[in-house]
């Protein structure tokens, strides 16, 4: 929304931030949520988290199974809307948009912010009508449009080479590693500014889990990516920051938040260098 | 690698040393004995039925049969103009109750969760409503639609006491093809910002074809086989109806009539029932061919 410098610039911009030590971040941000709270029915799921987001890097959820990571990530597109009994407080603001505002257009929203999931969703549909059918409902339609863009975007995920001739075929013969690329090339094609991903790599073989996960460092410096993983290795290999969530009193809370190295090597909190310790060994 | 194999190379070994693994086998051979022997059981009894029906009636057929008027109170003559009204109340019942179950189907299971108060008393009414006599319906649809809103015994007010009966068995049928139908498509499509009714009609009712085309042969098989909710709504009249509003005899109420009533009206009763068989094979490999292009042509268009 603000400062768009031109897209090459400001990718390699990020590549070199990467690779040498990380210096003073001055990216603006994205998205910011101020003491969010999440429940369901009763049970609070999440509770008072406020997190920055910066634009176009890669931030890396951790924290041990049910900390609400994925909770977190369904309130930031609204798809907690969804899920029954759920109710999220607080505030979240993804570029100007005030996103638990009740009139805040979803459908716009979730063009926006694409999602993927830990198991891969491909439609029963054709592997192009999986692609075409949210980019008619955006308004997409004429033929040769959808057709380059399905090639743009099969191509961004790798896929085209490998799909090109059966493109016409259920999405479904796929394998699950191509159905997962097929998915973020379905969301890929809105043109979305926020990609969030819920353990995109943990239904997937090695190979396939590496391919995606290459894909998804690829992401960097053109979308703003959360992701939530188990997989720490995979946090410290391709995520420019990371936030630590835990379970304290039956409800996930942040618990440090900052640049991937300062979590990994540096934690300021007894339970994030547990975390990080325990895992790794 | 290896481990597996050796582990079940270790057992095997094991269990025919001790000869758990041939009772185990022969256990195994009795359960596929008993399923393949009840299997057949069943199949006979269709094909015992069939071949009466076939043996008896089929000299009676002919395309006179299926057209011409009855006459010598059906001994003679054919069954033409109880196709036609078996055909127009049939028509009259799928074509109101298809709507209508597809609508509530689709409100149930997409609005109501499966726990809440409503939900459950609703599909618990249609349970039961299901499973009610239908001599039951006869007699409603007799008080509601022939005497209350003054339709008399007619093919309309017999083809809506059966959309009424067939509605329950509709719904119901609709309803778990639609909840069968994963999760992650609903929140997978609402991720990408599609609408509700793009949901609904793309991704949901397409899946929930199967359901919903089991539903309707099983409502088409319950509403042509039906005898005592036709008697009081639609009558008796073997005349060609010339509108809704006459009364029409359905097919079923013929064949009840020709084996009870009328002495000598055996074979054509036997004719008549054969039809009717025929029909509903015919329909129901129609209807599962069907649904299977229309979820086949939906997945690759
Ligand atoms: N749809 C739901 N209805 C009720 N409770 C839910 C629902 N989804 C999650 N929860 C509960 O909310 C809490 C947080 O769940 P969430 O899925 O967000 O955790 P998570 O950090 O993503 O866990 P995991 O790493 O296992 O995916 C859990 O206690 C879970 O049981
Ligand atoms: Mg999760």
């Amino acid at each position: 929304m603000t400062a768009t410098t031109s897209l090459p610039a400001l990718r390699s911009v990020a590549e070199e931030a990467h690779a040498a030590p990380q210096p003073v971040e001055i990216q603006p941000i994205e998205i910011r949520t101020r003491s969010l709270s999440l429940s369901y029915g009763r049970k609070p799921a999440l509770l008072d988290v406020s997190l920055d987001v910066p634009r176009h890097q890669i931030t890396a959820l951790i924290g041990p199974s049910g900390c609400g990571k994925s909770s977190f990530l369904s309130s930031l597109n609204r798809l907690s809307d969804l899920l029954p009994n759920c109710r999220v407080a607080g505030e979240i603001r993804i570029g100007k948009t005030d996103v638990l505002d009740p009139a805040t257009d979803v459908v716009a929203l979730r063009r926006r912010v694409g999602m993927i999931f830990q198991k891969p969703n491909p439609f029963p549909l054709s592997i192009r009508r999986n692609l075409e059918l949210p980019l008619k409902e955006h308004g997409v339609r004429q033929r040769s449009e959808l057709d380059a863009i399905v090639e743009r975007t099969l191509t961004e995920v790798g896929l085209w080479p490998e799909v090109q001739d059966r493109l016409d075929r259920s999405a479904l013969t796929l394998s699950g590693g191509q159905q997962q690329r097929l998915c973020l090339a379905r969301a890929l094609a809105l043109e979305p500014e926020v990609i969030l991903l819920d353990e995109p790599c943990s239904a997937l073989d090695p190979i396939s889990s590496g391919v995606v996960e290459d894909l998804i460092a690829s992401l960097r410096g053109r979308y703003t990516v959360v992701i939530v993983t188990h997989n720490l290795a995979q946090a410290r290999r391709i995520a420019d920051r990371v936030a630590f969530f835990w379970l304290r009193d039956g409800a996930g809370r942040l618990i440090e938040e900052g640049p991937v190295d300062a979590v990994f090597d540096r934690p300021r909190d007894e339970l994030t260098a547990a975390y990080v310790r325990g895992s790794r060994g | 690698m290896d481990e597996p194999i050796a582990w079940a190379a270790l057992s095997a070994g094991r269990s025919r040393a001790s000869g758990r693994g041939i009772v185990g086998r022969s256990a195994d051979r009795l359960a596929a004995v008993i399923v393949w022997m009840t299997a057949a059981a069943v199949s006979a009894v269709f094909l015992w039925l069939l071949s009466d029906l076939v043996r008896h009636g089929a000299g009676q057929l002919s395309w006179a049969f299926l057209v011409d008027p009855p006459s010598n109170a059906g001994r003679a003559g054919g069954i033409g103009p109880i196709v036609q009204s078996t055909a127009w109340i049939l028509m009259i019942a799928l074509g109101v109750a298809l709507p209508i179950g597809l609508g509530t189907a689709v409100l149930l299971a997409e609005n109501t969760s499966s726990e809440t108060l409503s939900g459950r008393l609703v599909r618990r009414s249609l349970d039961v409503l299901a499973g009610v006599p239908s001599i039951v319906f006869g007699l409603f649809g007799n008080a509601f639609f022939c005497v209350y809103l003054g339709l008399g015994f007619s093919i309309l007010s017999g083809g809506l006491t059966l959309a009424c009966m067939v509605l329950p068995i509709l719904i119901r049928s609709t309803e778990e093809g639609l909840r069968a139908v994963p999760t992650e498509y609903r929140l997978g499509g609402a991720a990408l910002g599609l609408g509700r009714l793009t949901i609904l009609t793309r991704l949901l009712l397409p899946a929930a074809t199967p359901g919903l085309v089991a539903g309707v042969v099983l409502g088409f098989g319950r509403a042509i086989a039906e005898t005592a909710a036709l008697i009081f709504t639609s009558g008796y009249v073997d005349r060609r109806p010339e509108s809704v509003f006459d009364s029409g005899r359905a097919l079923s109420i013929h064949i009840y009539d020709l084996a009870i009533n009328i002495p000598g009206g055996e074979l054509n009763a036997y004719a008549t029932a054969l039809v009717l068989v025929m029909i509903l094979i015919i329909t129901n490999s129609t209807a599962s061919w069907l649904g299977g292009r229309l979820h086949a042509q939906h997945l690759l268009s």
